[in-house]
């Protein structure tokens, strides 16, 4: 069985009629870091409330190292949750937090100790042991909820949007945190956030859903580069899409002009979309350009800039660069094939 | 707000608490003599007599377990409306108020005539060829009409602790290896502990002071301490041993209060009052 710790298979999940989750099939491997990235109702929750066992499937098996689970009660299981609100127990401090699921399963006072203090330190929080959880700063009380889960040693840590109440900064900083730790301790992380650019950043693998789901599986690089269609290619990071025809192999017309790119195997004339990332769009003199346009706006956004161009057909463009062409004045987009990525037409059922 | 406005309720708290107060201390302490009236402790020394400390006894068991029952009878019904399966709660939580909109006097003479020898209850057991229950005018009878009238008290502030704690923490400690049962002993009870203190005292201090409810289902002949307090300032016209029982109950229900807000412990917002 290799090393697939977990399996999804054809998993559905209906509340009433509606479908949280419609057929997932997915496998996770150990010592993985899954994201599952998606907008809110897209099922990323639900999956993960299915793997920790606070939802039975509707349809599907869930199977944890080959074996059926479906209907194992959480407690049963060798799984631990990070809860988006932490869920901390208000009625016991810092330590007897920690200690919770220790003591469920009668481990020793002695090893108890020494767990939870070798716990505190790796999440920084030494010397906190009798603090009450009550008055722990949001960032503080997300430590406590992460060494809770570890201090049991579970095959998997479940992290559900666990950095979504935290401010930028010190999200910055846990991402970097929880990433290090998944690799010390080898544990399988299944994290569930919306936001495309944590997902990135932490994972080896990114399923991206939407509408219960699965839209691409992929490392991050494959999906941000090679999106396999113009929903994952908007939502991971910004995008311009606009509709093409592809008139053969390696040659694709929008904008009223056509353009070589790398894509083949489309039928003759197919109706496409055409994907262009804001930041692969150059800066280039009118007259050297196929695309040309006027600058609509501009905002500085630190790094670069983001401007809207509005082209000849009236298309409107996304450009970040580095430099500025003033609103009004007419520029040329210069591209390479390399970043025309071409995607066939989803057709809405 | 500024001060003058507190100026009306200060005001009805002066005429209507704080000087009532003092004039049943003020009655407690003295004894009527030829000349008006002298400072004195025999109140309250006749208070230690021990017929009166039976009474005391009495009215403090059956307060107790009338909270008890309360208790063991609320605890669970407050779970359940509390729980997201029950999908009727609304009319569960109907049913336990709507009584509480009927006058309290009402209520209790309504089991009056339920329990009578030839009342309802009587006539469907005899028509079902099962013996008489003959509990009107015992201390069952009274527990009964506690337990029933201020079974809401222990509900509602239970419920309204229990419905706000978070689903998340329940599934925290599923999550970390606890069973439903330790669940519930390790978890949601510590956590409730606020309503069942608050609930606790909203019964047992009227259970404990009541007279309607003895007097009407124990018939008199169960004398609790408000019986006795109501008999010597209606009956006997004795104002000072009525004031000086009053001021012993003004204590113990004092005292009863700091025992149970040391165990409410820090979390007093949670609690109904």
């Amino acid at each position: 069985m290799s090393d697939i710790l977990v399996e999804l298979k054809a998993v559905s999940k209906f509340y009433d009629e509606t479908a949280a989750l419609d057929g997932i099939d997915l496998y996770i491997r150990k010592n993985e870091f899954v994201t599952l990235l998606g907008p809110s109702g897209c099922g990323k929750t639900t999956t993960l409330r299915l793997i920790g066992g606070f939802e039975q499937p509707t349809a599907g098996t869930i199977l944890f190292e080959g074996k059926d689970i479906g209907t194992v009660p959480p407690y049963k299981r060798r799984v631990n949750t990070v809860f988006q609100r932490y869920a901390l127990f208000s009625h016991l401090n810092v330590f007897e937090n920690i200690a919770f699921g220790l003591r469920i399963k009668r481990t020793p006072e002695k090893l108890i100790k020494e767990k939870i203090s070798k716990m505190l330190q790796q999440v920084n929080l030494e010397g906190y042991e009798q603090r009450d959880v009550n008055s722990l700063s949001g960032g503080q009380q997300q430590r406590v909820a992460i060494a809770r889960a570890l201090v049991n040693e579970p095959e998997i840590l479940l992290l559900d949007e666990p950095l979504a109440a935290l401010d930028l900064k010190l999200r910055r900083e846990m991402q970097h945190e929880l990433k290090s730790m998944q690799k010390q301790l080898g544990i399988t992380f299944i994290f569930v956030t919306h936001d495309q650019e944590e997902a990135l950043s932490m994972s080896d693998t990114v399923v991206v859903m939407k509408d219960g789901k699965i839209q691409q599986i992929g490392t991050p690089v494959d999906i941000y580069n090679e999106p396999k269609n113009a929903f994952v290619a908007d939502f991971i990071g910004e995008s311009n899409i606009v509709d093409g025809i592809m008139h053969r192999d390696y040659l694709v017309e929008f904008a009223g002009s056509s353009f070589e790119c790398v894509d083949f195997g489309f039928g003759p004339d197919e109706e496409v979309d055409v994907v262009i990332r804001p930041e692969d769009l150059v800066l280039i003199p009118a007259e050297d350009a196929r695309l040309t346009g006027i600058v609509r706006s501009v905002n500085f956004l630190g790094v670069h800039y983001e401007m809207i161009v509005e082209a000849d057909d009236e298309t409107a463009w996304l450009v970040h660069s580095t430099l500025m062409a003033p609103v009004g004045s007419r520029i040329g987009l210069g591209l390479e094939p390399v970043d025309i990525h071409i995607m066939k037409k989803v057709r809405e059922p | 707000m500024k001060r003058s406005s507190l100026f009306p309720y200060l005001i009805w708290m002066i005429l209507f608490i704080v000087v009532p107060m003092f004039l049943v201390l003020y009655y407690a302490f003295t004894i009527p003599t030829e000349a008006g009236s002298t400072w004195s402790l025999e109140n309250f020394a006749r208070f230690f007599e021990p017929v009166y400390l039976k009474v005391l006894g009495r009215s403090l068991r059956l307060a107790l377990i009338s909270t008890g029952i309360c208790l063991l009878l609320g605890y669970p019904a407050a779970m359940v409306m509390a729980g997201n399966a029950f999908s009727r709660k609304n009319v569960l939580l109907l049913l336990f108020v709507v009584p509480m909109w009927m006058n309290f006097l009402l209520r209790t003479y309504a089991w009056l005539t339920l329990l009578e020898r030839n009342g309802a209850i009587n006539v469907l057991l005899t028509s079902l060829n099962l013996p008489r229950l003959q509990i009107l005018y015992t201390n069952s009878a009274v527990v009964l009409g506690m337990v029933y009238n201020f079974l809401p008290f222990m509900v509602l502030p239970i419920y309204s602790v229990l419905s706000k704690i978070d689903k998340g923490v329940v599934e925290a400690a599923g999550d970390l290896g606890a069973n439903p049962f330790r669940v519930f002993t390790k978890v949601v009870l510590p956590l409730s502990l606020p309503g069942v203190v608050s609930g606790v005292t909203m019964v047992f201090m009227p259970a404990l002071t009541t007279f309607v409810i003895s007097r009407l289902l124990g018939g008199g002949q169960f004398t609790l301490i408000g019986n006795l307090i109501e008999q010597q300032f209606l009956v006997v016209d004795n104002w000072g041993f009525g004031s000086a029982i009053s001021v012993v109950m003004i204590v113990l229900i004092l005292l009863s209060m700091a025992i149970m807000s040391f165990f409410e412990g820090e979390e007093k917002d949670v609690a109904l009052w």
